[in-house]
């Protein structure tokens, strides 16, 4: 779709990853990729705000189809939630696991549209040359998202246990109180801390840039005559499908990897 | 692949949604939840409890249909010991009253048995009398007689 003479393999597939970027002040960290962010933000508005035109007129009596919908949702991670932190979950987690289940999973899904149209429509209807529509395809949406988990592990472990507390909990855990193993436990807290915001992270990124990869080399088979027209339809619907279960499946997991970070630092070992 | 400042956009709308969801969209639900379920129980208990109550008054219909059935019973009992004492009681006052009419009529029977004789009697003792007098008129004065005359009507009349 590049308006190029020649559309070779390596400059479709540039194309399809390249995003469409704003220099918001000097420097490479000041760049903002301003099709990641408001296809993120339209997303979360069109799913929370769906959830909160249901919810509030939701009733105690007989639930109309829309809210008993929702409520199965809101239940099932209520569940989950229920089963891993203990401690009122209402106040803070549970609609926490919600807004990131409803978002993750609907910048997921943008993955399954088709890229091809969506960036043809992108290009001539909104005159957007570059526009990547899956947000978890951008390493940074992960990040902020891990980030923001990350940091709210912190916040809870302090408002918890205390500074001390965590102070204690950083020195003295998980090989014991004596003054030998303080640099030891230290470091092997500093390495906890650093994976997990890594590993949550990236395992939605991976698999989600994985899937798009996928999806764009199965869009170049198509390219290259009626045979490849026909399998690259029939592997990509069924690469469609398959990504249904693991776009709704890594929502799930980064859901409760937030879930269990947050209890953890609820808990004091 | 570079981390830039999208990361720092993203965090922050990805609080403000948390911020919102936790403000606006989980409490009314789970009030909502909460109340159905509060419903829910309410009626679950209330037909538990009815269906206790419906057992309690099969269980006291039972026991006054009994009562009932014994009354009854009872009832049917006395009034046929009431009923043989009256037949026995109106036997016995019917045998009373046959008896004294039977003795009243025997005494009136007597007593006429004795006016008939007796005026059979005063009768024979005219009849007697008169034949005497037939025979007597020719030789006896009636005049001097009488004395005589009087005691025989009268011992006629006793005898």
């Amino acid at each position: 779709m590049a308006a190029d003479t020649e559309l070779t393999p390596t400059k479709y597939i540039d194309h399809h990853l390249t995003h469409m970027t704003v220099q918001v002040r000097e420097g490479a960290f000041w760049t903002l990729h301003l099709d990641t962010l408001v296809t993120s933000i339209i997303l979360g508005i069109i799913g929370m705000g769906c959830v909160w035109l249901v919810v509030r007129r939701a009733t105690s009596g007989v639930p109309s189809r829309r809210q008993a919908f929702v409520e199965l949702m809101i239940e099932f991670i209520d569940n989950e939630v229920k089963n891993t932190f203990h401690g009122n979950r209402h106040v803070f987690v549970a609609p926490t696991a919600l807004t990131i289940f409803v978002w993750v999973l609907l910048m997921n899904t943008m993955d399954i549209m088709p890229i091809d149209i969506t960036a043809w429509v992108t290009e001539n209807v909104f005159g957007l040359h570059y526009w990547k529509i899956v947000p978890t395809t951008d390493v940074n949406t992960t990040f902020a998202l891990a980030l923001t988990i990350w940091f709210l592990m912190i916040f809870f472990s302090v408002k918890v246990k205390g500074l001390g507390g965590w102070m204690h909990e950083l020195f003295c855990t998980p090989f014991g109180k004596n003054p030998l193993l303080w640099v030891l436990n230290l470091l092997f807290n500093f390495i906890e801390y650093v994976s997990k915001p890594l590993s949550h992270s990236l395992r939605l990124f991976g698999n989600i840039y994985a899937g798009e990869i996928i999806f764009l080399l199965i869009g170049m088979w198509a390219a290259t005559g009626v045979a490849g027209v026909f399998f690259g339809a029939i592997l990509g619907a069924g690469w469609a499908i398959f990504h249904i279960l693991i776009v709704t499946l890594q929502a799930f997991i980064f859901m409760m990897l937030a879930v269990v970070y947050i209890s953890m630092a609820h808990e004091s070992h | 692949m570079n981390i830039n400042f999208t990361l720092i956009s993203q965090a922050l709308a990805f609080s403000t949604f948390i911020w919102f969801t936790v403000k606006f969209v989980w409490p009314p639900l789970l009030r909502a939840i909460e109340e159905r379920q509060k419903t829910i129980a309410d009626g679950l208990a209330a037909g538990e409890r009815g269906r206790h109550e419906l057992d309690l008054a099969s269980q006291r219909a039972a026991d006054i249909l009994k009562e009932a059935k014994q009354r009854a019973s009872d009832v049917i009992l006395q009034a046929e010991k009431r009923a043989s004492e009256i037949v026995e009681e109106a036997k016995r006052t019917a045998k009373e009253e046959g008896d004294r009419i039977i003795s009243g009529a025997k005494a009136e029977i007597n007593h006429e048995i004795f006016s008939a004789k007796e005026a059979l009697r005063q009768h024979a003792a005219k009849l007697a009398v008169a034949g005497a007098e037939k025979i007597l008129r020719r030789e006896v004065d009636a005049k001097v007689h009488a004395d005589m005359l009087a005691s025989i009507e009268e011992d006629l009349s006793n005898g």
